[in-house]
């Protein structure tokens, strides 16, 4: 009888197949410059975005962070928090009578962004519901792949320098776990502003000494403003979407963005560097042997009309 | 409900005067109740969305749809409270929100000693009144005779403060946003559309300057909670529940396309030229559909009128 029993216990029902309950450090690698310092200005390449997102995006003033109050607290949404300063403790929630996991809940430093991922089995709310930042996941194994679907997110960004990601968007991730390294790739799919679904990957490794601090964030109005002025970019005066190509010697339309930046057959047709660049200038041991990348070393390209 | 009917009405109403319900089919309408927070709850079902408050006292809706849609508005608030239904609140004159006062104040019934108040402010019971040639006359019982023309107009109802404040000249000249204190919910009326850009109602007296302050003061009345969100929510004219963010991400929409136009009529651009342009190329794909009644062209219209005058 108690053998049986003790099969019993370890052959449970499906509902959580891995524990990925722990704290996760985040591995930059060769995306560092692009999550940490985080996205230059202008920077659309390999991003399958449309026109309308492309506008939007060089509309964007990062002034709007500090000067419109509503900004300045606000987290990630999930979607993209992966890809911040992405430290991560995930704890995993029990049904207290069966003790079968409900749902994994994380918790990363950037304004103390908390999320849930349901593994009951529960409905998503009405199309009527609010949107938040976190959105709505559910959870479903496929063998010992975690896949989650998100719906019910409130507009915010593909990346950070403007590129919008609309509330219509939804999307779905593949958390998989390789002893202490965990990966979870993200695939984005906005009717709104993206051409083909956005698909990124991103690993962690177990780090159990990690400590999730507190961040605790107050919006103050600093800059005093019009109360009808939203820092933006007429069309066709942002003086700052050359940069990127400038400081890492890219052809201009290549940073533009789209699907087709997306795939290898755009290097025969992407056109030469209006600024070729030798050698690396920017970022360039940007988390090489634990370096962090605070201070570019490259000079802002000359002014351009 | 779909969106389609939720359109279509409104462009049938706008297109062909207030008569125009009677033509069209409510039979398929289904009323969606949404929990919003407290005693505070959204109705979906065509037209703009109906907010109810029930409590010990009774009820309070604001904005009514259209008539033939009364009695299942009436079966799903006889759900959420058996109580009398004592107030009416209108948030602006369009016929997708008052086209319900009369037929509900019928199924209201009534009790002298708990009389059903219909509250807008005066310019819409101006405009209700003075009908259009080849126009029905807007039913008498359902009139917002109580009708207020200050600032604001407070009630104390169901254990909470309800703060009803004027916006001018936003939507129309009597938009009223109502604030309900203690449940910390906003009903916004068509000034808040998260699903398309603004109506602004040039000819009932809208202008964008009006509804920038508009978004503005109801941004001054919502506090989110952590992380920028919740606290405060807001129910829109159309569309789901919201709030600071939401409501945020609006606002800057209509600022940025106000900046554009006034740019370009700064530069000497007609409105043909300006529409050809297309200063809102960036926010259609969010803000338009193939069914949307206020198209890119017509709120650039209304932008560049409002910025003209
Ligand atoms: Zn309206």
């Amino acid at each position: 009888m108690k053998i049986l029993f003790a099969v019993l216990l370890v052959s449970a029902p499906a509902f959580a197949q891995v524990d990925f309950s722990g704290s996760w450090a985040p591995l930059y690698h060769e995306d560092l410059p692009d999550r940490i310092p985080g996205p230059e200005l202008g920077d659309y390449l390999g991003l399958p975005i449309n026109d309308a997102a492309r506008l939007r995006a060089d509309s964007y003033d990062a002034d709007r962070i500090s000067v419109v109050p509503e900004y300045e607290c606000r987290p990630h949404s999930s979607d993209y928090s992966m890809r911040g300063l992405a430290n991560m403790r995930v704890d995993v929630i029990r049904d207290p009578v069966t003790q079968r996991a409900i749902a994994f809940h994380t918790r990363m430093n950037f304004q103390e962004m908390e999320r849930t991922i349901w593994l009951d089995s529960r409905p998503h709310p009405s199309e009527y519901a609010p949107h938040t930042l976190q959105g709505f996941s559910t959870g479903s194994w496929e063998d010992n792949m975690l896949d989650i679907y998100t719906t019910h997110l409130k507009e915010s960004y593909l990346k950070r320098n403007g590129v919008p990601r609309s509330d219509k968007a939804t999307f779905t991730e593949h958390w998989v776990r390789h002893g202490n390294y965990l990966t979870v790739a993200t695939v984005v799919t906005d009717p709104v502003f993206l051409t083909e679904p956005l698909v990124r990957t991103q690993t962690w490794v177990l780090d159990p000494a990690q400590v999730i601090a507190r961040d605790i964030c107050e919006t103050v109005a600093e800059v005093p403003k019009a109360a009808d002025y939203v820092p933006n970019h007429l069309p066709g005066t942002n003086p700052f979407l050359h940069e990127v190509a400038d400081w890492y010697g890219l052809p201009y339309e290549a940073t533009r963005g789209g699907a087709e930046t997306l795939y290898p057959e755009y290097r025969k047709k992407m056109g030469k560097p209006e600024h070729p660049r030798d050698h690396c200038e920017r970022y360039c041991s940007c988390g090489a042997e634990g370096q962090i990348c605070l201070s570019p070393t490259a000079a802002p390209p000359g002014k351009r009309p | 409900m779909t969106r389609t009917i939720l359109y279509a009405s409104l462009l049938a109403i706008c297109a062909a005067g207030a008569n125009s319900q009677q033509q069209q089919n409510f039979d398929s309408v289904q009323i969606h109740v949404e929990p919003v927070q407290h005693n505070i709850y959204m109705l979906v079902g065509a037209g703009g969305n109906t907010t109810v408050q029930v409590g010990s006292e009774g009820v309070l809706m604001v904005d009514t749809q259209f008539a033939p849609l009364a009695p299942k508005l009436m079966a799903e608030i006889r759900k959420l409270s058996p109580g009398p239904i004592r107030y009416i609140i209108n948030t602006h004159m369009h016929p997708d929100h008052v086209g319900g006062n009369a037929a509900i104040a019928k199924l209201a019934g009534s009790d002298p000693a708990l009389p059903l108040k219909i509250i807008a402010n005066e310019n819409v019971l101006n405009r209700l009144t003075a009908t259009e040639r080849g126009q029905a006359p807007f039913p008498e019982a359902g009139l917002p005779i109580d009708e207020y023309g200050t600032p604001t107009k407070n009630l104390h109802f169901n254990g909470e403060a309800i703060i009803i404040y004027h916006e001018p000249n936003a939507h129309t000249d009597g938009d009223s946003v109502v604030l309900f204190r203690g449940s910390d919910v906003i009903s916004a009326g068509d000034i808040f559309t998260p699903d398309g850009y603004p109506f602004i109602d040039i000819e009932r007296g809208g202008s964008v300057q009006g509804e920038i302050l508009a978004l503005n003061h109801i941004l001054q009345m919502t506090v989110p909670a952590k992380t920028q969100e919740g606290g405060t929510y807001v129910i829109p004219g159309h569309g789901r529940i919201c709030d600071d963010a939401d409501v945020v991400e609006f606002r800057d929409m209509v600022v940025i396309i106000r900046d554009r136009v006034r740019d370009m009529i700064q530069k000497g651009m007609t409105l043909d030229q300006v529409k050809a342009a297309r200063p809102t190329r960036d926010y259609d794909t969010e803000y338009v559909t193939s069914n949307s009644f206020v198209t890119a062209d017509r709120f650039v219209e209304a932008v560049y009128k409002s910025l003209s005058k």
